[in-house]
């Protein structure tokens, strides 16, 4: 099976001419399908933007990078907005609408398919949202829920489109230590439940132990890699399909 | 559910987006809940948009009453073609033709009457405070019915009677309460010009921007009244033609006639004229305009700001709906879907406001001002533009929502 993400030789820079800064310097990574990735390293180290490139958020200069199949190398940018449907994100601070309730939100990422209808997308929001035990908050607007409570409103809105892959930066951190370590076990089991690989940018020490892997980057270099384990989530998602998902 | 079956979705390829009528829906639907969530901004954008439609209705209501009021008389008259001079500008300040080329005009087979009008201005003497004020008189053989108000049939008689003439009773408020009076005593002396002469009845016309009122009269007593008016001139010929004859052949026939002292106007065409006056000669036309231009100019700009701050106060979160996968082009739709529903919720009370308006000013005015179907779709159209061109103004603030920043 092919690997979701599929990076090699990937170099980034920022501004121009004499302006010109590398942020990514021939960087190779690949994730395997269901497996976790931690990246992480100092500020500047360019871990951010590699994520923004995989997510397709950015245009790629130079080296290729192949997420979920698609080569986003030369990609237009109506390719990397279809793109971005299959990707599920996650930010440091929530980004919910405010104007929405949670179920809302959430059902907002399934209106992106023309093949669901509204009843059915509501239904769908309804039980990612039960997946994350916010059953009895489903109907609340952001406003009215905890800071916990709002990124596993976040958790369910990345993961109800059933992408292929999580791209995930600091979700933690605008969390306390309880609730951070439930919304990434969370993630992390809904995830695997549903082989999604998931890319995860984290300085929190407190959940590398989520990680399959963990990736360490510094000075736009991949300075550090665990080893690519194996691809062999299956057996985990399995075990993880209690959640009826 | 295994662990394949799970992974299938994943491995789909693009998903089909919805269709453009379905995604425009899921658009305005999120404008709208947008809209809905602050109810205090939601208000003063409705209030803006309303302003904006108030004013616009009341520069075009006043636009089309002077325009219309303009030609009250001309449609008041019963003719198919009017005789003029090539060189009367407006009928309250008409040149003078020839009274023979009226006879002259019999001589074309379709014509069937033709009738002299004289039109004149003079002072009419207030009964009650006895200021004088201009007045339009408007003199014409009784018996040839060429005009038809409302009032004059029952006292046609009575106006052949020597001085005597009759009032109209729409004229403004400050010739004196001259339909008063002559409830409370019947016929009575007014003055006009220096003659003294009798109120014997009561007719309506209107009240238009070249004549604040009016006063009817038979031919003799219209001569009695403007004395140096010699007997051979006329300021209009009203021509009625025998039943089935074509205005048109008429009227080039009654060309081929005429010296070039006189026009052939058609009805139609005698009030595009005197329109254009109004229009091209004067700055109201121009005025009303630019009134209805600044309506819409200040309605934009409220429209834009609320427009503009609903996106700068959620660029994170309309970045994140890009980040998720939502096009600018949805995103767009969402904004303008925003406009519509402002256009529309702004337009509806204002269109009721300026009803209630109509029926005020006409009151204080006697413009006619009426709320009209056509009207209320060009106003509609207008505010819908405006609010559109609001929207398209927002939409670039759209762009400083980078997903690629999110991170």
């Amino acid at each position: 099976m092919e690997h979701p993400v599929q990076i090699a030789g990937l170099t980034y820079a920022y501004g121009e001419g004499a302006l010109r800064r590398e942020v990514l310097r021939d960087v190779e990574l690949r994730v395997a399908p269901g497996e976790i990735v931690i990246l992480t390293g100092p500020s500047g180290s360019g871990k951010t933007t590699l994520l923004t490139l995989a997510g397709a958020l950015r245009a790629v200069q130079s080296g290729s990078c192949r997420v979920l199949g698609r080569e986003l190398a030369g990609a237009r940018e109506g390719e990397r907005v279809a793109l971005r449907r299959r990707i599920g994100f996650i930010f440091q601070n929530h980004n919910l609408l405010g104007f929405l309730t949670a179920r809302q939100n959430v059902a907002m990422a399934l209106e992106l398919d023309g093949d669901t209808t509204e009843a059915g997308r509501l239904e769908r929001a309804g039980r990612i949202l039960a997946a994350v035990g916010l059953e009895e908050h489903a109907d609340k607007l952001p406003a009215h829920l905890s800071g916990g409570q709002r990124q596993r409103v976040a958790v369910a809105r990345a993961l109800v489109g059933r992408p292929g892959l999580i791209l995930a930066d600091e979700p933690t951190a605008a969390l306390d230590r309880a609730s951070g370590q439930e919304v990434v076990h969370l993630l992390r089991d809904l995830a695997r439940s549903r082989g999604a690989a998931i890319l995860l940018v984290t300085h929190d020490p407190r959940i590398l132990d989520v990680a399959d892997r963990i990736v360490a980057m510094e000075d736009g270099r991949v300075v550090a890699n665990a080893g690519e384990s194996a691809a062999t989530t299956g057996g985990r998602a399995a075990a993880a399909d209690q959640h009826g998902l | 559910m295994n662990a394949i079956g799970d992974l299938r979705p994943a491995l789909r390829g693009a998903l089909r987006p919805p269709g453009f009528l379905a995604g425009l829906w899921l658009a305005v639907r999120l404008a709208w809940r947008q809209l809905r969530s602050e109810k205090a901004r939601l208000a003063s954008a409705i209030a803006g948009v309303m302003f904006a439609c108030v004013l616009v209705f009341m520069q075009l209501g006043f636009r089309a009453a002077l325009f219309e009021s303009a030609t009250t008389l001309i449609s008041a008259m019963r003719a198919d073609l009017f005789l003029m001079s090539p060189m009367t500008l407006a009928s309250f300040r008409p040149e003078t033709i020839p009274r023979a080329r009226v006879s002259q005009a019999l001589a074309v087979e379709a014509v069937a009457a033709a009738v002299p009008v004289y039109l004149a201005q003079a002072t009419f003497r207030n009964p009650e405070s006895g200021r004088r004020r201009t007045i339009q008189l408007i003199g014409f053989d009784m018996e040839a019915g060429v005009l038809d108000l409302p009032g004059l049939a029952p006292i046609r008689d009575a106006l052949k009677q020597p001085d005597s003439f009759a009032f109209d009773s729409r004229s403004r408020p400050e010739f004196g309460p001259v339909p008063r009076l002559f409830a409370e005593r019947g016929p009575f002396p007014a003055q006009i010009g220096n003659r003294e002469m009798r109120v014997v009845g009561l007719v309506e016309l209107g009240s238009s921007f070249g004549a604040d009122g009016n006063a009817v009269l038979s031919e003799v007593n219209f001569r009695r009244a403007v004395r140096e008016r010699p007997a051979a001139l006329v300021d209009l010929a009203a021509i009625r033609l025998r039943p089935g004859a074509d205005p048109l052949q008429a009227q080039a026939a009654l060309r081929a006639v005429m010296p070039p002292d006189v026009a052939v106007l058609t009805g139609e065409e005698l009030r595009a004229h005197e329109r254009r006056y109004w229009e091209e000669a004067t700055p109201i036309g121009f005025i009303f305009s630019f009134g209805s231009l600044m309506g819409l100019i200040v309605g934009m700009v409220i429209v834009y700001q609320i427009l503009f701050s609903d996106i700068a106060g959620h660029l994170r979160e309309y970045a994140t709906l890009k980040a998720m996968g939502y096009s600018n082009t949805h995103l767009a739709h969402t904004v303008l879907g925003s406009a519509a529903i402002l256009a529309l919720l702004g337009f509806l009370p204002g269109t009721l406001v300026s009803s209630i308006l109509y029926g005020v000013v006409a009151d204080a005015t006697f413009l006619p001002l009426a709320m009209g179907v056509e009207r209320a779709g060009w106003v509609f159209l207008m505010i819908f533009a405006m609010c559109a061109a609001a929207g398209l103004l927002a939409l670039r603030k759209l762009r400083d929502a980078d997903p690629a920043d999110m991170f």
